[in-house]
């Protein structure tokens, strides 16, 4: 690591740190920006740089929503009578019991659909292309339909997250939600930045470049898949289930299984920023986001119709993203050198 | 869980040819679905979308008098413009590009229809009323309404005359071309970018019968629109490109599973079942497939 990136990196930290008490009446637009990060990145890991793009990671992140939520209830309260009340003032968490109730969460959160992962990665992941992306639209569909029959947490209605317990001061709760989906996404980030310098990265562009020659060459390309989406659904989940704390309210086709808003935001925030990049994707969420809290107020109901213009014009004009568009500009600050001859014959070509 | 359904024999009869009959308007859409999968080779997600739009033209030709049968005429003509213009605006863009890209690109167009859908003609769910009476069957215990009969015979009508189109006009020997080999019947002077103009309008009329069949026999709603398209996608990779029986049966297959779904799982599930059904399926056809990779091996 060199002394520049040092300073982006601890200039971005201090930011990050700062940010809520700097920009107090955006706390939660912070935490949600935190978390669209999680997702675009860990869309990026298979999207982007395994070359399966998955329809389906909002499976795991309404998978995390859920179950946190409900770990948090049932282990103090009992579920079923929970979700028949609608979250009202029957059962208070104490902020121990609220907090002892989060962590569990969270762990169950993110553990158990990194096992959901590897399970239906096994049979899934064989699909190549655009089966893969449908089979995985089913699936975030399908679990988004299923889980809206399930009584016990909550069907139709819809499922009340624990509300925030009262310690001291009114802020409290937009200070924890913030903190702790940053720290999630400092987590991801070094997590991920760690793993892109490893030989598993160089796997996974292999079977996104060439599955078969990859396989040839005596890699297990299925278990890297595996791993791959594992540690997409392992990040998710953690997602979900902070974004389920934060939003209050657990709705299995609206909130959770979203596949009209959250779905296609993590492939589009990804595919702004420029697939197949560390950066990408982040800096993707982050102008998504701004445009998306700037403008959808003008659009004023029309908001869904901006997003499918959105979406096409995007995959349209922009497919690279900005990344890509900077490597074309600036390719030396990528670090790649272009032989002048050869350039010249292309233009000549041309 | 339900099983009422095995108990009753003629419950039994009832969920099946109401499946049948589902299942032959599920055989139209995912006919125009295999066409321009097979000549232009995108998916296309707005499929369902076009669906919903051809059955709100049928029903607003019910709002003003005129009856919504009228609608299998006059829907597919303004879909099949309809058609042209997504063409000429988004999909000629998309067309040699990664498969990916189209996905998306037609996903985006699809939240774009249900939206303004949703604007134009508000979200409850409607349907046109033929009046068209029911058909008692076996001392009656089986109740057909006349509207499904209809539907199923329009559209084996239009199924027909689609084939016979193909197979004997000039345009039909284009686009039959254009999907064998698209290079080839460039140099052979066929212009590829009318025929896939003119597919994908094909493609839409279809979809604007079906849906002015759907309002007629069934209810319709402006974020009905993407299980049509699972359905079509479904019934394509089912019964593979190009092969017309195999998407006649494989419809009705999935017609009458539904159906029997619904009576055991309950309505609520009857969506979900059908996404799970997909995805079941392209597992099987997964380890089929990797199981003829080992044989080759």
């Amino acid at each position: 690591m060199n002394k520049n990136n040092l300073l982006l990196y601890s200039g971005i930290l201090i930011f990050g740190i700062a940010a809520p008490f700097i920009f107090p009446a955006f706390k939660v637009q912070l935490s949600i920006l935190c978390v669209l990060i999680v997702l675009a990145t860990t869309w990026n890991i298979q999207g982007g740089e395994m070359g399966y793009n998955s329809f389906g990671n909002i499976l795991f992140y309404g998978l995390g929503m859920y179950l946190c939520a409900s770990v948090q209830v049932g282990m103090f309260f009992p579920l079923a009578e929970w979700t028949e009340s609608g979250g009202e003032k029957t059962f208070v968490h104490t902020p121990v019991q609220f907090f002892q109730g989060m962590a569990v969460g969270l762990i169950v959160a993110a553990v158990v659909p990194t096992i959901v992962a590897g399970l239906i990665g096994y049979s899934i992941l064989g699909l190549r292309g655009h089966y893969f992306a449908i089979c995985t639209l089913g699936l975030g569909v399908a679990a988004g339909e299923i889980s809206g029959g399930i009584e016990i947490i909550g069907a139709g209605q819809g499922f009340t997250t624990p509300p925030f317990p009262d310690i001291g001061s009114l802020d409290s709760r937009g200070e924890f939600f913030y903190f702790l989906s940053f720290f999630v996404l400092v987590l991801t980030f070094l997590a991920i930045r760690g793993i892109y310098t490893t030989r598993f990265k160089l796997i996974l562009n292999a079977i996104r470049d060439n599955e078969d020659k990859a396989e040839a060459m005596g890699i297990e390309t299925m278990k890297y898949k595996i791993i791959g989406w594992m540690i997409s659904a392992f990040f998710c989940g953690l997602a979900g289930g902070i974004m389920g704390g934060l939003v209050g309210y657990i709705d299995s086709t609206d909130v959770a299984f979203d596949g009209r808003e959250m779905g296609v935001f993590m492939v589009l925030m990804a595919i702004l920023g420029g697939k197949g990049t560390l950066w990408g994707p982040i800096i993707g969420a982050t102008v998504f986001h701004i445009f998306k809290e700037g403008f959808w107020t003008f659009f004023l109901g029309w908001q869904y119709v901006a997003l499918g213009v959105l979406i096409v014009v995007i995959v349209i004009y922009f497919p690279e993203g900005i990344m890509g568009w900077l490597r074309e500009k600036y390719p030396e600050k990528f670090g790649e050198v272009i032989d002048e001859k050869d350039r010249k014959a292309q233009v000549e070509l041309k | 869980m339900d099983f009422m359904v095995f108990q009753y024999p003629m419950i039994s009869v009832q969920a099946c040819l109401d499946g049948i009959l589902l299942g032959i308007l599920f055989a139209l859409i995912a006919y125009g679905m295999a066409l321009q999968w097979g000549v232009m080779n995108i998916i296309n997600i707005a499929q369902g979308d076009l669906v919903i739009l051809g059955g709100y033209i049928a029903y607003f030709m019910y709002l003003y008098g005129i009856h919504p049968a009228w609608g299998v005429i006059v829907s597919p003509i303004i879909m099949y413009f309809v058609g042209i213009a997504i063409y000429k605006l988004v999909i000629n863009k998309v067309v040699d590009r990664d498969l990916f890209i189209s996905i998306l690109a037609t996903f985006g167009i699809s939240i774009l229809f249900m939206q303004l859908m949703n604007f134009a003609f508000g979200a409850d769910v409607v349907l046109a009323n033929s009046d068209y009476g029911t058909t008692m069957l076996f001392n009656n215990n089986v109740v057909l309404p006349n509207s499904k009969i209809f539907s199923a015979f329009i559209s084996i009508l239009f199924a027909i005359c689609l084939v016979i189109y193909m197979k004997k006009s000039k345009l039909g020997r284009a686009i039959r071309a254009t999907a064998q080999n698209a290079r080839a019947a460039k140099i052979l002077g066929v212009d590829t970018e009318k025929v896939y103009a003119a597919t994908f309008g094909i493609n839409a009329a279809l979809c604007g019968v079906a849906g002015a069949l759907i309002s007629i026999t069934f209810t319709i709603h402006p974020y009905m629109g993407l299980p049509y398209t699972i359905r079509s996608f479904m019934i394509v990779i089912i019964a593979g490109l190009g092969n017309l029986p195999g998407v006649a049966m494989s419809g009705m297959g999935l017609g009458v599973f539904e159906e029997f779904a619904d009576y055991i799982l309950g309505t609520e599930f009857r969506i979900g079942s059908v996404f799970l059904l997909l995805v079941l399926i392209l597992v099987y056809r997964r380890f089929k497939l990797s199981r003829k990779r080992e044989y080759l091996k």
